[in-house]
């Protein structure tokens, strides 16, 4: 854990406990009811909290407590709500940390009080809503939810810039929903808070903590399928993506390692999420259009003729026919369709030059490049990362865009480059052994001079 | 979202005789309560604007789950809490049964307007269904239960709207299967069931809204109804993603696995052949839905062990290569399949793919139905010529001594047969 991260959790721990311990002189000595209230509170917020986590792509647990913390918003006020969150701190979660628990509790504990003062500022009532107070509540109630929710993901947020960005993420086309879209979702659960709280005089809150508990349970029912989902069709891609390398032993990985240097330079060069997404997606299947290429030229020892080079310069087409289909977007579709090109126009297919081709395809091609230099090749042992990084500079602005490739060299010097895995021969039968690699700009393929 | 839609996922776009009779249902419940409601008037017009907008905007913002159910959870949950209305805020709620589908009918043709406006079709057949089942309740509850439970314990109120929500609930699965069993030919059991079990966690959702905004609303009058649309809106949103995630993920398998067919080892169009096939014998034999999916999946892939062979096997009809080689490629596909980690039950369906049925353990009814789909595609290809696919049927009838299952044969039969008469 950096110096940063500790620094950081102290800090909002402090802060929670400066909060919390004014909370406990406030509520001291009140009365019993408003102690039954506080713990029927705590225990629907624990019960939310103890679930257990959906874990998406974005690394972070949803946790559904923002309705318990924003009803005791209502119902008892700053000093009540931050007790009320402090509850997290003993929810039932393997795998956590103390460290993690601590700040989860800070995070709720801070988010509460912040609401709880909104909701008093702008003139909010505490105590169980009457029929009166209603529609001049809603106001406060809902400014309340939003500072609920937007302190408590900017807590989380700097947490994360915090983190360094955890190297394997799994690939999926792009076109899921941002931080928007989960902002507003839960804002959405947090309105359940007010109906907790006007539903409040019937059973003492049992009647309205078990009802609301029902749409949060079929909520993360829902997310939990969405992440088992995305989980297999990740899982599912990469098996994919190793049959078809398996025609070739030499460039086994190629695909996943292609994958993620892509998306490294496209972080680096800051891709929105959505595009880094996609960007991975076409770099894991950017070869795939190799299997329509007979076998025999691939294995072909020394020069080719015209027609056995133009089988090879067919291949993104082919990876396109295939991909063509599966629903996402067009950019990653280019992407793979000119990942051949040069910027001085010499590549294929189209022979496209400097900003005519597509940034994606600029970017797949140096990840590309980079990978095939620095695996093992029939005709030639890996070479090592320096000497493909000088590789890589001498054909910077004739074969790949400048400035892509000392993004490339910066984020590798930070993030590192996986070892291609070694691994035995393949068996002679089932596997085939590539003569010249097409991505190799080390051993650019010749085309024998008919004249 | 581009592509064919899956077998399992395809919803006819035009109605069979079971859907139509729902359609016609669903109008003569709309001109019919619509008629009535007009001629005397609209009971408390505030909370009947209130909540038929509140349908309204839930059926524009309707939700296509897997397997081309369409669902509208937040009409459904608006409709159910008018029907199920004790007051809003003092005053008691008395519109009538008919008062009750009149709104939710014509909120839900107000809301189906942008869909049609944006060229999507209508799902009238959806759209009756939850009308239908939401009437069912409104007329049990209006009037007289409802004047009862005025004044009762909340939790008498309760109670009586937990058991008509679980009627609504059973209605509308009924309904559904009802109309899928027809338009999908699948079995009514079967049919049901997997309604069941889809629409159960939706359906626990709506219904725990319903009664929250009926409960919310005697003490924060309609404003009850703009606050519970907010959460429903998130949990929505969770099953769209789910939704969308589950249709890319057969688009994609679909896609690669199409890689042996530019690859030149089988012919163009085999793996949607056999796949669409295979899910139609599968269902023909009453094979519930989530088998379907592995069916499909395994079918699209059945293949895909060929890529690891070093030359395609000429003609990459299966059904003509040796024993030996059938093994390899069920064996090495199978393998490719295990590596996801995820798609265990699909692997064992390829893993046994080129068994025979008889003269040893049963393979899984999965691989016995790919295998008859598989050799029936090789015979018969794209060609639609009948004589050729009799000749396929024939061949395979005489194998069922112990190749094919002679069960799954005689589904297969059935399955063209059908085809063949719709293509007439």
């Amino acid at each position: 854990m950096s110096v940063a991260v500790l620094a950081y959790m102290s800090a909002a721990a402090l802060g929670a406990g400066v909060v919390a311990a004014r909370a406990v002189i406030t509520v001291d000595g009140q009365p019993g009811f408003l102690w039954a209230r506080l713990g029927v509170l705590a225990l629907l917020l624990w019960v939310c909290d103890s679930l257990p986590p959906v874990l998406s792509s974005r690394q972070s647990a949803w946790s559904p407590s923002s309705p318990a913390t924003l009803a005791a918003v209502v119902l008892l006020g700053p000093a009540g709500a931050v007790l009320v969150a402090i509850a997290s701190l003993f929810s039932i979660r393997r795998g956590l940390q103390f460290g993690q628990r601590v700040f989860n509790a800070s995070m709720c504990a801070l988010s509460a009080y912040a609401a709880a003062l909104t909701y008093l500022q702008l003139g909010g009532r505490v105590g169980i809503p009457v029929r009166v107070s209603f529609p001049s509540l809603i106001g406060p109630f809902a400014a309340a939810a939003a500072v609920h929710v937007l302190i408590n993901y900017g807590l989380l947020w700097l947490m994360l810039r915090l983190i360094p960005n955890p190297a394997t993420r799994p690939s999926r086309p792009s076109g899921q929903p941002g931080g928007l879209v989960l902002l507003a979702s839960d804002f959405g659960y947090a309105a359940l808070g007010l109906l907790i709280a006007a539903l409040w005089h019937l059973g003492h809150g049992l009647f309205a903590s078990v009802l609301v508990l029902v749409p949060l349970f079929v909520a993360r029912w829902a997310m939990g399928q969405f992440a088992a989902q995305e989980h297999a069709y990740s899982a599912t891609m990469a098996a994919l993506c190793q049959a078809v390398e398996t025609k070739d032993f030499y460039t086994r990985g190629h695909s996943e390692r292609v994958s993620r240097g892509a998306a490294m330079l496209a972080g680096e060069v800051g891709m929105r999420p959505r595009r880094v997404e996609a960007i991975r997606f076409a770099g894991m299947l950017h070869d795939v259009g190799k299997l329509g290429v007979p076998t025999t030229v691939l294995q072909k020892e020394g020069p080719l003729t015209e027609e056995e080079f133009a089988a090879i310069q067919l291949h993104p087409m082919r990876g396109l026919e295939i991909i063509r289909e599966i629903g996402f977007l067009d950019e990653a579709l280019k992407g793979i369709y000119h990942h051949h090109e040069r910027i001085d126009g010499l590549g294929y297919p189209m022979g496209l030059a400097g900003d005519e081709i597509p940034e994606f395809a600029r970017v797949i091609a140096v990840a590309d490049a980079f990978d095939a230099m620095t695996s093992n090749r029939s005709y030639r042992g890996a070479r090592s990362i320096p000497d493909a990084i000088s590789d890589l500079r001498k054909w910077s602005g004739t074969q790949f865009d400048p400035a892509l490739v000392e993004s490339f060299i910066a984020a590798l010097e930070r993030e590192g480059w996986p070892e291609p895995a070694a691994g035995a021969l393949p068996a002679a039968d089932t596997q085939e052994l590539a003569a010249l690699d097409h991505d190799d700009p080390t051993a650019p393929l010749r085309v024998r001079d008919l004249r | 979202m581009s592509g064919r839609r899956s077998p399992v996922h395809s919803w006819r776009q035009n109605p069979d005789s079971g859907g139509l009779l729902l359609i016609a249902a669903g109008v003569l419940l709309l001109l019919g309560a619509g008629a009535r409601t007009a001629a005397i008037g609209v009971v408390r017009p505030h909370a009947a604007l209130a909540f038929g907008a509140g349908i309204a905007v839930g059926e524009m913002l309707r939700l296509r789950l897997p397997a081309g159910r369409e669902v509208a959870p937040i009409a459904s949950a608006g409709a159910l809490a008018y029907a199920l209305l004790l007051s809003v805020g003092n005053t008691p709620a008395d519109q009538s049964a008919l008062q009750v589908i009149a709104v939710t009918a014509v909120a839900m043709v107000i809301g189906v307007l942008p869909h049609l406006a944006a060229g999507r079709p209508a799902g009238l057949v959806d759209m009756a269904s939850r009308l239908i089942a939401v009437a069912v309740v409104a007329m049990i509850f209006r009037p007289e239960i409802v004047r009862e439970l005025r004044g009762s314990q909340w939790w008498v109120a309760l109670a009586v709207m937990a058991g008509l929500l679980v009627l609504w609930w059973w209605t509308q699965c009924l309904i559904r299967a009802l109309a899928r069993a027809g338009s999908l030919r699948a079995r009514f059991g079967v049919a049901l069931r997997d309604e069941m079990r889809v629409q159960l966690p939706l359906g626990v959702a709506v219904a725990a809204t319903a009664v929250l905004v009926d409960f919310a609303a005697q003490s924060m009058g309609l404003a009850a109804l703009a606050v519970f649309i907010a959460p429903l809106l998130a949990t929505q949103l969770a099953f769209r993603r789910y939704a969308g995630i589950r249709a890319t993920y057969l688009q994609t398998v679909r896609a690669l696995a199409r890689v042996t067919e530019v690859g030149g080892y089988v012919e163009h169009g085999h793996a949607d052949r056999v796949g669409e096939l295979a899910v139609a014998v599968g269902r023909e034999l009453g094979m519930r839905e989530s088998d379907l999916v592995d069916l499909e999946y395994a079918a699209l892939m059945h293949d895909i062990g060929q890529l690891s062979l070093a030359e395609p096997i000429p003609g990459g009809a299966t059904v003509l290569v040796s024993p030996v080689n059938q093994r390899r490629i069920a064996e090495l596909g199978a393998g490719v399949i295990e590596q996801t980690g995820v798609l265990d039950r699909v692997a064992e369906i390829v893993r046994r793919q080129d068994q025979p049925w008889r003269g040893g353990a049963e393979p899984p009814l999965g691989s016995r139905v790919i295998r008859a789909a598989n050799a029936y595609d090789d015979m018969v290809g794209a060609s639609a010529d009948t004589t050729r696919a009799l000749a396929a049927l024939e061949r395979l009838r005489l194998d069922t001594a112990t190749e094919y299952d002679p069960a799954v044969v005689e589904a297969l039969s059935k399955v063209t047969a059908r085809r063949r008469m719709s293509r007439r």
